[in-house]
């Protein structure tokens, strides 16, 4: 179908644009930025006037909960939210039940993703079987499958012979390694930043040097294998700086925040706010801010949503019962924004940042509208102010501790492959 | 109105009291006023008398309205209230509920042989059927009139009447 | 943040902490028990206070003699009293926490109770309860156990009035024990100048100083001049996940005898929570000695306790 999209400031990180240009596409690509193609006769035409279109957002991490925890929310739920939240591409973690370990489960859930066509699905496939840290997947297989990188999800690998291992056969292949640093037995027992919040909470600790010392190992290790790694949900200073110092050693090193840690510490838990019971822990301000500069000067590549939809009574407990996660697929935007806002950060390094970054991660050709590229366009009003609650989110998934919030950007509309897959009431 | 000298009404009391004593007799002096009262009750009435305090925060009938005063003190009766004849002093007598508490708290300690109020003031206008048997004075007020016990600087009691709003 | 132990007009809902507790509150309940410590030594030991209230006690985790003494308490303001001990009922069938507490308001349940092993427990159980409940926390996990932080300064504040003029030490696992957070911000909010804790680097939470404390590991040096020892209890399992080798070594560094109790000044008092491990903590001599004031706290546990019941069924 022919579609016209008209008046929207066009903002393409990648290929440079920030500007009033139209867009034309045709057969699901995008076919001319700004100049109408000769005979061109739309079937559709957007009014696009006081919207930004940008490409659809790429997104590093959303729990989709199938297989088996189709009780927290489904893949047709959590795909409609998605698009509702502007994102056309998204990984998701392998910790399913099963665990994404078995070709077979991959492509299914690619099958399942297709038939729905709301977002391209990208799977990451376990990096040990069942996840618990032993033996190797087939990594092969499952690449074949659709894996576009391995992961041990939240549950890292304490056997360092093991993780050694996996990152030499994963560089072998070329395949990227996707770890979240935490080091289990520091780590052990622990809900919330070991700090001066939990000391007076009483609640178990997670220090920072269970990040710090993870980061370290998985670094020296990566460096000896020359696997690419990308760490996954940075949460301490001290790891900002030292991936910056990796990446200036020229290690093939990519990290991504989830956007939670933008705007939360430790504080934030108040009176044992069980929505801000996640993993990893919210830390200090100091932490904080250096997480925020970390992603502004590019040490972090991406943000991401690490939506993880969590049912009701699971998070009706105390604190420590329950279970860990926010729910966040129409929370990237807005709180990318807000952070741009606040940071000073021009809009097109905010929009790089959950674009053409994370699709590079994901090592995919998308988050970009160049010509010939897929038509996967978000378009959304930076001024439009809108009130998370439950109501108002699409996703199963109603935890998250930005409840009762204002916040700026709504998604008006978005295509995939030239197809209306969201459209604003 | 003009209201009485209580200094006077205090030996008016202490006169009125004094024909009672026995060697049963103890005194209860409830808190704040009563418990005033008695102290200088006390030496006027001349023997070495068992003596105590009562406050009767924890048996008020308003509990629940307005729940627990916020500045409770404690009780104190040191001596054996089983067989004694009691005489309960208080400064200004109103509806009867502070001593329909006073009372039921007393019996808690002990099951005294008889009781006697006497009071400074007995302002009429009660709501239950209790009545002192002592009052140095009688005065009739109207129930938004609010007559207290004060002492001034030298220790000297006067009386007030306020108007509620 | 809305503190939510209390109503809207500042007067107490719930006891939940000690900490976020405004002065007046914290002196009310002090000078309150002062009244009911004269009940006690009556021949009727009841007031009438809480008469055709229905007071339950929901102990999520076990404790006989706190248990006890709650509804000792409760009984003596006349309250009728409901036991539920969580380990041996529905809980253990899988019932929730919300649906438990649900259950018992359709009971007609006035005040709760609540023990429980996790931290936020009672926190929780107040956001969730209906609004005429009144939740009083009897300890959850390591965050707070508010009435016995309460009937320990009530103690030190019988035996030493001048509370601003206090050094008061506090001796053990400070990392696990909610009666120590518990009896610091009571110790704070009274101004006592100086609180100490006194304990291996292993049993002291991270950022400690920032509740207003001074650190010592030398407990020869923590305790001088010292005018309140508060010990704390050790529990065996610290043995075992690799925080400390041994009772015995523990003892030697940390347990208080009558050689180092002679550090602290010479009319010092010393208090422990109970249950006590003679010793590991504290040597017996000390405990049963005439500086000792562990007995007089139990009796201040059931004052205090009635103190809070009663300024709380009177705020509704």
């Amino acid at each position: 179908m022919k579609i016209h999209i008209k008046n929207g400031r066009l903002i393409d990180p990648q290929i440079g644009i920030d500007a009033k240009r139209d867009l034309f596409i045709a057969a699901g690509k995008v076919i001319s930025i700004g100049n109408t193609p000769d005979g061109f006769a739309a079937k559709q035409v957007i009014d696009a006037t006081g919207l930004i279109v940008c490409p659809g957002l790429v997104d590093l991490s959303a729990r989709l909960r199938e297989p088996g925890f189709e009780y927290k929310a489904t893949l047709e739920s959590e795909l409609k939210a998605a698009v509702a939240g502007g994102i056309t591409s998204l990984a998701c973690p392998p910790d399913t039940e099963p665990v994404l370990d078995e070709p077979g489960l991959v492509e299914m859930l690619k099958h399942r993703a297709r038939q729905l066509n709301l977002t391209h699905v990208y799977p990451l496939g376990a990096l040990t079987r069942q996840l618990q840290g032993k033996h190797l997947t087939e990594m092969c297989e499952l690449s074949e499958a659709g894996c576009v990188g391995f992961s041990q999800a939240d549950i890292p690998i304490a056997d360092t012979q093991v993780l050694w291992r996996a990152l030499q056969y994963a560089a072998t292949f070329g395949f990227t390694i996707w770890l979240r640093p935490e080091e289990v037995y520091l780590a052990r027992g622990g809900v919330a930043h070991d700090g001066e919040v939990a000391a007076r909470l009483g609640l178990n600790g997670i220090p920072s040097t269970a990040e710090t010392l993870a980061i370290a190992t998985i670094l020296r290790l990566a460096k000896e294998t020359g696997t690419k790694v990308h760490l996954c949900r940075l949460s301490t200073a001290e790891g900002v700086d030292m991936v910056r110092l990796a990446k200036k050693q020229g290690l093939a090193i990519s990290c991504d925040i989830a956007a939670t840690h933008l705007h939360l510490t430790e504080h934030d838990i108040g009176f044992f706010d069980a929505h801000c019971h996640l993993k990893p822990p919210l830390r200090t301000q100091r932490d904080m801010a250096a997480l925020r500069a970390g992603l502004q000067d590019g040490t972090i590549n991406a943000v991401c949503s690490d939506h993880t939809p969590v049912d009701d009574d699971s998070k009706l407990l105390p604190f420590a019962e329950s279970e860990a996660g926010a729910t966040g697929l129409e929370l990237l935007l807005p709180l990318t924004l807000k952070w741009a806002q606040e940071n000073k950060v021009d809009l097109s390094t905010a929009i790089e940042r959950v674009t053409s970054a994370p699709a590079k991660i994901l090592g995919i050709d998308a988050g970009h509208l160049a010509v010939g590229s897929d038509a996967d366009v978000c378009m959304f009003d930076p001024d439009r102010y809108w009130q998370v609650e439950a109501k108002s989110l699409i996703s199963q998934g109603k935890n998250t501790p930005f409840l009762g919030l204002e916040l700026a950007g709504k998604v008006r509309h978005t295509l995939l492959q030239g197809h209306t897959v969201y459209l604003a009431p | 109105m003009i209201l009485p000298d209580a200094e006077q009404l205090l030996i008016t009391l202490a006169d009125k009291i004094r024909p009672l004593l026995t060697p049963d007799t103890a005194l209860v002096g409830l808190h704040s006023g009563g418990a005033w009262l008695m102290q200088r009750l006390l030496p006027m009435l001349g023997k070495n008398l068992p003596n105590g305090v009562l406050d009767i925060s924890f048996y008020r009938d308003d509990f629940s309205r307005i729940g627990l005063h916020p500045q409770t003190k404690p009780s104190q009766i040191a001596f054996d209230v089983q067989d004694r004849h009691i005489i309960i002093i208080d400064d200004v007598f109103y509806t009867g509920r502070t001593i329909r508490a006073a009372m039921n708290e007393l019996f808690d300690y002990g099951r005294p042989a008889s009781i006697t109020l006497a009071v400074l003031v007995n302002r009429g206008g009660r709501e239950l059927p209790i009545e002192p048997q002592i009052a140095a004075a009688h005065l009739d007020l109207a129930p938004g009139q609010n007559l207290q016990l004060l002492r001034d600087a030298d220790g000297r009691f006067y009386l007030q009447l306020h108007e509620d709003a | 943040m809305v503190n939510p132990q209390l109503t809207k007009d500042g007067k107490l809902k719930h006891l939940l902490s000690i900490e976020g507790l405004p002065r007046a509150i914290l002196d009310q309940i002090l000078d309150t028990a002062e009244s009911f410590v004269g009940v006690a030594e009556r021949e009727v030991k009841k007031v009438p206070l809480l008469r055709g209230k229905t007071v339950c006690n929901i102990f999520f985790e076990n404790s006989t003699r706190t248990r006890t003494t709650f509804e000792i308490a409760a009984k003596r303001l006349s309250a009728d009293v409901l036991n539920l001990n969580v380990g041996t009922s529905s809980q253990a069938k899988g019932e929730t926490i919300l649906d438990t507490v649900n259950n018992l308001t359709a009971m007609h349940a006035d005040m709760f109770v609540v023990r429980h092993s996790a931290s936020g427990a009672a926190h929780f159980i107040a956001r969730h309860a209906a609004p005429h409940i009144h939740v009083i926390n009897a300890g959850d996990g390591r965050h707070a156990h508010p009435t016995q932080g309460l009937l320990d300064v009530f103690t030190v504040r019988r035996y030493k009035p001048q509370m601003h003029n206090l050094r008061v030490a506090l001796v053990g696992d400070v990392l696990h024990s909610r009666v120590a957070r518990s009896e610091i911000h009571a110790l704070t909010i009274l101004g006592v100048p100086e609180v100490r804790v006194i304990a291996p680097k292993t049993l002291l939470p991270e950022h400690v100083e920032k509740l207003g404390v001074q650190v010592y590991h030398d407990m020869r040096a923590g305790l001088k001049d010292v005018d309140v020892i508060m010990m704390l209890r050790l529990q065996n399992e610290r043995m075992q996940g690799a925080l400390l080798p041994s009772a015995q070594e523990y003892f030697k560094t940390y347990g208080l005898t009558q050689e180092k109790l002679a550090l602290a000044k010479p009319d010092a008092i010393v208090m422990h929570p109970g249950p006590m491990n003679r010793g590991v903590e504290i040597d017996s001599s000390v405990a049963d000695g005439n500086q000792s004031v562990i007995l007089p706290q139990v009796t201040y546990g059931i004052a205090v306790r009635m103190a809070v019941m009663a300024i709380l069924a009177g705020n509704s």
